[in-house]
């Protein structure tokens, strides 16, 4: 039986995710999990947050009152433009990503395969109606994938597996794996586990997950 | 003396004809013509192929184009979002015909046809449903998908102010597709806050030179 205490939070999560995230990057951080990545960026970092609707130097919400609908993020939510941000058109925006330019992008998935495979845009549900964005390009435009998900469905099916049975975003495209469980990287020999949450075992951790795992070192 | 500006929406869109290719600017709500497209509503074309980053939220705007059902097709990369219902409907029903496009792939097919490229190698949607069926090739150990461009008919866009030549300057994030869908459409109509005199628009900050820009219309006119 999984210590099912052992296991970090959400906000944990994100603070972990932040530490890795060093001075100077060029960032995009995806609808959902990621966003909370930004609370825990360490103050005295400069860090470019990047938002693929159009701007860079992306800052907090806005206070009440103060939300402008000419100023959003790729999640449609207010936002505010940090002093020194800019503004492009969609082409320039995608273009950060496409050719390569972002250092980081963190992720939301479904699931993730041993190989990196990421599927994050669709359950492949015959009654889903479609809708992709910019996930596709996403997962493919940074130096850096890093993908921030629940180790486990709801119904305790691992989210990192095999093959991924969900139609895929991107092939081997994701470099760092953030759970609740564990922080796991993406190697050629398979995933080597950089770090378990405080009470875990690597048995329960191999038990829970739908991949091999490799031992930390 | 060349002046670009129309002196109502209405005369702006006169022209656009059943089954045109129409791009509409805008990511949800935030660089909308509204303006434009209620113009568009009352003139009454029908069987528009709409180019779109999203379908369609709330009531207004493209939502609203969508539920007077003149769309036969919309080519968008995120349809499906808790306010589109009225595309869920028509989708579900069977009554509108869906190109989903990754949003990287929509902005470059309309950049590139506006650049005048006939179709650009890309390595997003490679081993995925949206890339099936395409041209793909192996390019410095990296595998690419062909993509083709998207030409239009017409674009409606919106500005914050424009000039009678056709020069823009937008507002924030409104910017989204504006810029590059005026490039790619025979015809780009640009709804804009204020039409200003030649001259006021700083030439070092113009965004969308007026070679780009057809017409000119006051979103209030």
């Amino acid at each position: 039986m999984t210590n099912q205490t052992a296991r970090y939070t959400r906000d944990q999560m994100a603070a972990r995710v932040a530490q890795d995230i060093q001075e100077g990057a060029y960032v995009n951080l995806g609808i959902g999990l990621p966003t909370k990545v930004a609370n825990y960026l360490p103050t005295d970092r400069e860090v470019f947050l990047h938002s693929e609707n159009g701007l860079l130097g992306m800052g907090p919400a806005p206070a009440p009152g103060e939300e402008d609908d000419d100023l959003i993020n790729a999640g449609k939510q207010p936002v505010t433009l940090l002093t020194g941000g800019a503004y492009f058109h969609h082409a320039d925006s995608f273009a950060m990503m496409r050719g390569g330019h972002l250092d980081v992008c963190v992720l939301g998935a479904f699931q993730v395969s041993a190989k990196g495979d990421l599927a994050n845009w669709h359950t492949g549900a015959p009654d889903a109606i479609p809708a992709v964005g910019g996930a596709m390009d996403l997962a493919l435009g940074a130096k850096q994938v890093f993908v921030m998900m629940e180790h486990q469905t709801k119904t305790g099916e691992s989210k990192i597996v095999a093959a991924c049975s969900y139609p895929l975003t991107g092939v081997a495209c994701v470099n760092r794996i953030y759970t609740d469980m564990a922080v796991l990287d993406v190697t050629a020999g398979g995933l080597q586990v950089r770090e378990m949450a405080p009470g875990l075992t690597f048995e329960e951790l191999q038990a829970a997950t739908g991949a091999p795992l490799l031992k930390g070192q | 003396m060349i002046d670009k500006t129309f002196e109502s929406l209405e005369r702006a869109v006169a022209d656009i004809h059943d089954g045109a290719t129409v791009m509409i600017g805008g990511f949800g709500n935030a660089g909308m013509p509204s303006a434009l497209i209620d113009a568009l509503i009352a003139q009454g074309a029908k069987e528009l192929t709409i180019v779109n980053n999203n379908a369609g939220n709330g009531e207004t705007g493209l939502a609203a184009l969508l539920k007077a059902k003149r769309v036969r097709k919309i080519i968008c990369s995120f349809p499906r979002q808790t306010d589109s219902h009225h595309f869920d409907a028509l989708y579900r029903a069977g009554e509108i015909e869906l190109e989903l496009t990754p949003q990287g792939n929509l902005a470059e097919r309309i950049r590139a046809a506006g650049a005048g490229i006939g179709g650009f190698f890309t390595p997003t949607g490679y081993g995925t449903l949206l890339a099936e069926g395409k041209e793909t090739r192996l390019i410095n150990g990296r595998h690419y998908v062909l993509e083709s461009p998207i030409h239009a008919d017409f674009a409606l866009i919106k500005a914050l102010r424009g000039d009678r030549w056709g020069n823009l300057v937008y507002r924030k994030t409104a910017r989204n597709f504006g810029p590059i869908m005026a490039m790619a459409a025979r015809v780009t109509i640009a709804q804009v806050q204020d039409v200003v005199a030649l001259g006021e628009l700083d030439p070092e900050v113009i965004v969308t030179p007026g070679i780009f820009v057809q017409r000119v219309v006051k979103e209030s006119a």
